[in-house]
């Protein structure tokens, strides 16, 4: 269980980008953050991977606190930041050293082929597209097994339909591997297609403004009518965060 | 100039340059080829108007005497033990310039602290120019091999102390991060992401230090050599022989592209990845 308890972050500059902010995550749950932009989304997620520091408050994992970053929190970044010198295979692999040659070979091509992108290990990152990038970076976190993965914006720079099609993927790989999710987002479609909490943050300070739990089944369905009550709630929940 | 006369010159340009009569300067061969019709070209207009009797050679000899110039020295084997004088100094002084450069450089550029207490002294040094510590040298070290190496040294470990010191500090500071959430430790952060990071702006800092070494070495050979290329320069010049001097500078031209392309194989292997760099060194991939 991911427990943020009373998480606070004022940076040197005097920014109040987070404030008393409590949550509890039961593994295997898939969280969206949702929220204007300075209402310290990305904060909390550096603060939950020990990228930052809080300046009160803290973030613990199965009740152990995490002060830096820890094996069981994996991060997925707004951006790919694939290590250019390495293949595709190179980097998924980066945090396996421990594991044998045959047994990383193994997960490689299980974990290429789960994301559509089989035999792709040894190009290069820049031979990829955005989609293809995202997707080899998500396996990077998310090959090692961590408990939770923590995704800041990991899909806001790619066009509708690959954002749809990594949408399905990371479904696929939820049901595969089932970590915690919790996502950084400003696209509330997305927000209700995958969660089950959706948690509306404020700005200035950052802190939780509302949550809406999501109780519609898989594979869903964005033009249904449930789907758009809850897209409604929560644009309505939005919009009075930001007053 | 509007963003719509840019683009009409490039048009131009792909109409002009594309057409298939351009054809011929595609792949590799096609790239060389382009590249000595100049010269080569002015060559053979200088040999044909110095056989008409158009020119007076005393001055410029023609390509042809300068080549029997250099088979002459080839064949007595003179040749050999000028290039080999001339590469062992500047090779040693490339290695100890480039040793001392990377080292600082590797300290300014990881330690903020290093950098105010080093920084400023070495760009002081650097101000120099680098003839200036001849005399200093061969007081300090005699007149024979040690003086060279040094000054070749001094001036090679500058650009490299410039170029590590720069590369580290564009390191992605983004990409360092991804190597903390894996909780790489300082040695291992250094290894797998510092390093390869760094490496192409090193190996370019590397060139130009050499390209440097080249400079110093021919320096180094006019102020008091017995062998060396340099040292055919000065000797062509004392007995008015223009072909061993143009002889000497061509090799020496020879001789830095050689060293130069050695330096760029010894490193495309780690370098594979980059995609300027497979370019440069093989040109015709695309074409």
């Amino acid at each position: 269980m991911l427990v943020i308890d009373r998480l606070s972050k004022i940076y040197p500059n005097g920014v109040h980008a987070l404030a008393d902010l409590s949550l509890r995550i039961t593994p295997g749950e898939i969280i969206a953050i949702v929220g204007g932009s300075g209402c310290g989304k990305t904060t909390l997620l550096r603060l939950a991977a020990g990228l930052e520091s809080p300046s009160a408050g803290g973030v613990s994992i199965d009740d152990e606190q995490v002060w830096a970053p820890h094996p069981a929190i994996g991060l997925v970044f707004q951006e790919p930041r694939l290590l250019p010198w390495l293949t595709v295979g190179g980097n998924i692999a980066f945090g396996l050293d421990h594991l044998g040659e045959d047994e990383k070979q193994r997960r490689l091509r299980e974990a290429l082929a789960r994301v559509g992108i089989a035999g792709y290990e040894n190009r290069w990152p820049r031979e990829l597209s955005g989609g293809q990038a995202q997707r080899v970076s998500i396996l990077r976190a998310l090959i090692a097994g961590p408990k939770v993965l923590l995704l800041d914006e990991p899909f806001s720079a790619l066009d509708a339909l690959t954002r749809a099609n990594l949408h399905g993927h990371l479904l696929d790989l939820w049901r595969a591997y089932r970590p915690t999710l919790v996502m950084v987002t400003h696209d509330v479609d997305e927000a209700v297609l995958l969660a089950d909490r959706v948690l509306v943050m404020q700005p200035h300070p950052g802190r939780l403004f509302a949550e809406v739990p999501i109780e519609l089944k898989r594979p869903r369905d964005p033009l249904s009518e449930d789907f758009t009550a809850a897209k409604r709630q929560i644009l309505a929940a939005l919009g009075r965060a930001t007053h | 100039m509007s963003e719509v006369g840019t683009q009409a010159g490039k048009a131009w340009r792909a109409r002009v340059f594309e057409r298939p009569a351009f054809g011929v300067w595609r792949g590799r061969a096609g790239v060389f080829l382009a590249a000595i019709v100049l010269p080569l070209s002015v060559a053979i207009l200088y040999e044909i108007a110095f056989r008409l009797g158009l020119v007076e050679a005393r001055l410029l000899p023609p390509p042809s005497r300068i080549l029997a110039t250099l088979a002459e020295l080839a064949a007595g084997g003179e040749l050999w033990t000028h290039v080999t004088a001339t590469l062992l100094r500047v090779l040693s002084g490339f290695l100890i310039g480039a040793a001392g450069g990377t080292l600082l450089g590797a300290l300014t550029g990881s330690s903020q602290a290093v950098r105010r207490l080093l920084d400023p002294t070495i760009q002081a040094l650097r101000a120099i120019p680098s003839l200036a510590w001849v005399p200093l040298f061969i007081l300090w070290l005699g007149i024979f091999e040690s003086s060279k190496i040094a000054l070749i040294a001094v001036g090679v470990s500058f650009p490299v102390y410039l170029g590590v010191m720069g590369a580290i500090g564009n390191v992605d500071r983004k990409i360092v991060e991804v190597g903390r959430i894996f909780r790489l430790s300082r040695v291992q952060l250094a290894r797998r992401i510092l390093l390869p990071a760094i490496l192409p702006e090193y190996v370019t800092a590397l060139r130009s230090g050499l390209g440097l070494g080249f400079m110093f070495v021919v320096a180094a050979e006019i102020m008091g050599a017995s062998e060396g290329l340099g040292f055919l320069l000065v000797d062509g010049q004392q007995l008015g022989k223009p072909e061993q001097i143009l002889a000497a500078i061509i090799a020496f031209a020879i001789l830095g592209k050689a060293v130069d392309f050695v330096l760029l194989l010894l490193f495309h292997p780690l370098l594979r990845w980059q995609d300027s760099f497979s370019r440069s060194v093989e040109p015709s991939r695309e074409a």
